[in-house]
């Protein structure tokens, strides 16, 4: 079982804080990696523009390194701004870190004007090149590059990790951080397969085991989206679904839960729109999960979410107050990110329920199920 | 030594030690009540009236020394037309177990017999091959031991159905709703069906057990278990009942009961679960149906349409058309129209190495409501000898083959593909299924297991009995003789079939629990399962475990 952690503020915030608050819920994972991300980014040498994708990653060797600055100048992109960490590499396990980059790019010329879908998908193409890039012995791994989005991920424990790259100067800070403390499950460690996920604009991490898995995946493939790629964990999935519903389906958040989690054939002849629900059940069959999980994702406009699997076999709490939220596999976890709240507001949600956190972050929206789901198309 | 020709040796003169059954027959116990003799349905064993000498030395008297005593018993017949098929019957009606039939250890020279006349051995059953099967073989390694709490089978919720029908793409599924477009049907299932067992391959008293064991397993049971009619109609008085919706009809080459039910359309009260177009059949590739004219009664010349006490041998294709491609699109489309676009049509074929073209066919159909594809083990009611044990293809790779296909084109949720032939041969049906479903299918058929459980089948695959083709079945399943179906109690088939479903449905959730799996049905679930067999494991894309 993996940990995660999840804080969302008006204020910016440095990573270091959830990282801080993870030791809280510490016996919940194993030491084998921790991914972090940062979306409503503030640097402190740099002014910097929303607009501009930044691209996050680990070049293993310094020819790699190389190679990536070559490529992204080949490919249009200019180099607005490097960030580099005040590193202390003895405390990261692995010996093949020659750089973690996190830039921030201006677009290629030629897709300044271009609609918001095409420089997404310049992104997402890019970001897939960048990744086939790396060697066997110079490797490159890419986390993500979009638009006021970083990412780390790196295997270890997580403190020990924020410390290596010196997350507490405060020279990084977000309005919204996800972390995870990965305890390895199905598959090797590979950097590739810590939480949390992402994909244009979109991210999610998960505590559980999906075991719907292989299906999943194969259907996924299957659509030959060139982004729906990589699966080395299991979890992956959940953020290429989210994914789907929202920019392949156009569907709303709350669809999400009807696709991953739909309701019973019962409940469904009681839902105000159960035709259509069973019909949205049917055609997503394959997207239908499966085992005992806890999924936290945020969008691009800065939206939290929290759904649990049909059963809800996974603990997962939030709990807040106007203008800075939280969401955590535990109680201590949501105690140590914002301790001064109104415990009594927290909220567990059940299997029906989808929990967001909307931009303005002034109260929850806790979404059932069994609700009407907000679309023209299916009234 | 007599010379030979002095003793009745003909080329066909066997003795009993021939026999693959041998009847053992105590005389001290039998009572000569007879009612083995009125039971057998070979005539294989009759009562005999044999003399004994009973040697006499009488040194002092000029009288010849022996004497005679004549008595009765039961004896085997030795003509291989009187073959004793082992059903067993005779056992069970003795009151003093003085009789019963063992298997022959000899070699079994009545094989050579099996073409007098010129006709070769035409039988029920299925193939003639014992011992487990590949499906038997296959285990589900994938538990989830990491993450806890593991699901629990007898206390948490398990969606344990399946779809029959075309499925949409998402993104076609909602451009259609919001402009108001015709959706394909589809239905909720029970992931194994009653595969097709026609009213005349079928008793009336097993048809009617079948299906009021059908309608109990929905009504009461709330498992949506259907049945297909196979080739033959269907009763007119089911067509117009609410039981309809239960059963899959379908139409075969020799379109037998199709006047009846399309008389019958406007005055349905629901629609049919589906309809099946049988191109072709497991167990006999390439040959039609076939109903011999002992079994075409009364009854079952009226519901098809036809003369009393023929033969109705189907043809082996659709005779009205040029090619199957075109066949299959075009009959596909009638009958989905005949039935106003409300009802899922799918075709059967037989497993083959040409399966995957039919069904490449099928995903640019838009009316092609999946594809059933019956291996060679699947079972029949009447077929060759030859075709049922030698002809055909093992389901397993050709399913798999099949839904490979389709995953590589993002299809596999859109075409359904059903699986029969041989699914719970040796019994382990949950567990067959299963795996079929994890390799690919949606959803089995299941024939000769259904009959083997639900009315006590006598007939294996060592050859036991399968004269379901004769009309003389010992346990009235397969026979139109009143005597003999009279003995078949539907209530008692009902009972068992819903027996049968509920643990069907208990071993499905026992499966899936320890895989983590209760939401849907592991289809295609291939990382869950594992053979100790290297060539199988890497024919069929599994792991290979030992
Ligand atoms: S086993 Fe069957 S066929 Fe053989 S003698 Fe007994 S009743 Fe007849
Ligand atoms: S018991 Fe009846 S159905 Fe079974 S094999 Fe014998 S004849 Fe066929």
């Amino acid at each position: 079982m993996c940990r995660l952690a999840l804080k969302t503020a008006n204020e910016p915030f440095s990573p270091y804080e959830v990282l801080t608050a993870m030791e809280a819920m510490q016996e919940g994972y194993d030491g084998s990696g921790l991914g972090l991300l940062l979306r409503g980014i503030e640097f402190e040498d740099f002014r910097y523009n929303p607009l501009f994708p930044i691209l996050s990653g680990i070049a293993h060797t310094e020819k790699a390194w190389h190679r990536v600055t070559e490529y992204m100048e080949s490919r249009g992109y200019e180099l607005k701004y490097d960030h580099r960490f005040a590193m202390k590499p003895e405390l990261i396990d692995a010996d093949d870190r020659f750089r973690y980059f996190m830039r921030a790019y201006r677009m290629p010329k030629e897709f300044r004007d271009r609609s918001h879908n095409e420089r997404e998908s310049e992104l997402l193409r890019t970001r897939l090149a960048l990744r086939k890039l790396g060697r066997d012995e110079d490797k490159v791994t890419v986390f993500s590059f979009y638009p006021d989005v970083a990412m780390i991920k790196e295997v270890g424990w997580p403190l020990q990790i924020g410390d290596a790259l010196c997350l507490h100067d405060g020279q990084i800070k977000s309005r919204v951080c996800m972390a995870q403390g990965r305890q390895n499950t199905n598959y090797g460690i590979n950097l590739y397969a810590c939480h949390p996920f992402f994909i244009q604009g979109i991210a999610t991490m998960t505590n559980g085991e999906n075991t719907a898995f292989v299906p999943i995946r194969d259907w996924l493939e299957g659509t030959k989206f060139p982004g729906y790629v990589g699966y080395q964990s299991d979890s992956e999935v959940f953020t290429h679904i989210l994914h789907y519903t929202l920019k392949k389906l156009n569907l709303p958040l709350q669809a999400y839960k009807h696709i991953i989690t739909p309701l019973s054939t019962s409940e469904l002849d009681r839902h105000p729109q159960g035709e259509f629900l069973r019909g949205l059940r049917q055609v997503c069959r394959r997207l239908i999960i499966d085992g005992p999980n806890a999924v936290i994702g945020t969008l691009a406009d800065e939206t939290c979410l929290l759904v649990m699997d049909q059963k809800k076999l996974r603990p997962a709490m939030v709990g807040g107050r106007d203008g800075v939220w939280a969401i955590a596999s535990e109680v201590c976890g949501v105690d140590a990110l914002v301790p001064d709240r109104d415990q009594a507001l927290d909220f567990q949600p059940m299997r029906e329920h989808t929990v967001i956190i909307p931009p303005h972050r002034k109260e929850l929206e806790i979404w059932s199920q069994h609700d009407p789901l907000p679309l023209p198309l299916a009234a | 030594m007599v010379p030979a020709r002095s003793l009745a040796v003909t080329p066909g003169s066997l003795t009993t030690t021939d026999f693959p059954w041998i009847i053992e027959h105590r005389e001290e116990r039998c009572t000569l009540c007879g009612h083995c003799t009125a039971v057998c349905p070979k005539g294989a064993i009759r009562l005999a009236h044999l003399r004994q000498r009973l040697p006499k030395l009488e040194l002092f008297s000029n009288k010849r020394g022996s004497e005679y005593r004549t008595f009765t018993g039961i004896r085997q017949e030795t003509d291989p037309a009187k073959l004793c098929i082992g059903c067993g019957m005779c056992a069970m009606v003795c009151p003093n177990e003085a009789i019963g039939p063992v298997a022959g250890t000899n070699e079994n020279r009545t094989v050579f017999f099996d073409n007098r006349k010129g006709e070769p051995l035409k039988r029920g059953g299925r193939r003639n091959v014992s011992g487990p099967t590949l499906l038997d073989r296959m285990l589900f390694t994938r538990i989830s031991m990491l993450t806890d709490p593991a699901l629990d089978a007898g206390r948490h919720e398990f969606s344990t159905t399946t779809t029959i029908g075309r499925i949409l793409s998402p993104e076609a599924f909602l451009e259609r709703t919001l402009r108001g477009e015709w959706i394909p049907p589809t239905r909720d299932i029970f992931p194994f069906v009653i595969g097709s067992m026609s009213f005349g391959a079928l008793s009336p008293n097993m048809w009617l057990g079948l299906l009021q064991g059908v309608a109990y397993c929905n009504e009461v049971l709330g498992l949506p278990v259907v049945m297909c009619t196979g080739e033959g109609g269907c009763p007119p008085w089911v067509l117009r009942s609410p039981y309809l919706k239960y059963i899959v009809l379908q139409i075969a080459s020799g379109y037998f009961g199709w006047d009846e039910i399309i008389r019958a359309i406007p005055e349905m009260q629901c629609e049919p679960a589906a309809i099946e177009i049988k191109y072709g059949q497991g167990a006999k590739p390439g040959d039609g149906g076939l109903l011999m004219w002992f079994k075409v009664s009364k009854l079952i010349a009226r519901l098809r349409g036809v003369p009393e006490g023929v033969d109705l041998p189907s043809p082996p294709v659709h005779q009205t058309l040029y090619s199957i491609e075109e066949s299959v699109m075009k009959m596909i489309q009638t009958m989905s129209m005949a039935f106003g676009h409300k009802v899922p049509v799918y075709p059967k074929i037989s497993a083959s190495t040409s399966a995957k073209a039919v069904l490449n066919n099928l995903v640019r159909n838009p009316y092609a409501a999946g594809l059933m594809i019956d291996g060679i083990d699947g079972g029949t009611g009447a077929a060759y000898n030859v075709s049922m044990d030698a002809t055909g293809h093992p389901i397993a790779s050709c399913v798999r083959d099949c839904y490979l296909d389709l995953t590589a084109q993002g299809k596999q949720n859109e075409i359904p593909i059903f699986a029969a032939g041989g699914i719970g041969k040796n019994g382990n049906v949950a567990q067959n299924g299963m795996a079929m479903i994890m390799l690919g299918a949606s959803a089995v058929h299941i024939g000769k297991y259904v009959m083997q459980a639900a009315a006590g089948c006598l007939g294996n695959e060592k050859n036991r009995c399968n004269v379901c083709n004769l009309g003389i079945c010992p346990k009235g399943i397969t026979s139109q003789n009143a005597k003999l179906y009279r003995r078949l109690d539907p209530d008692k088939v009902a009972e068992r079939l819903a027996e049968t479903f509920m643990s069907i449905n208990t071993e499905m959730k026992k499966i899936m629990a320890p895989l983590g799996r209760s939401q849907s049905l592991p289809i295609g679930m291939s990382d869950a399962i594992g053979i100790a067999d290297k060539a199988a494991a890497e024919r069929l894309q599994i792991s290979y475990v030992c």
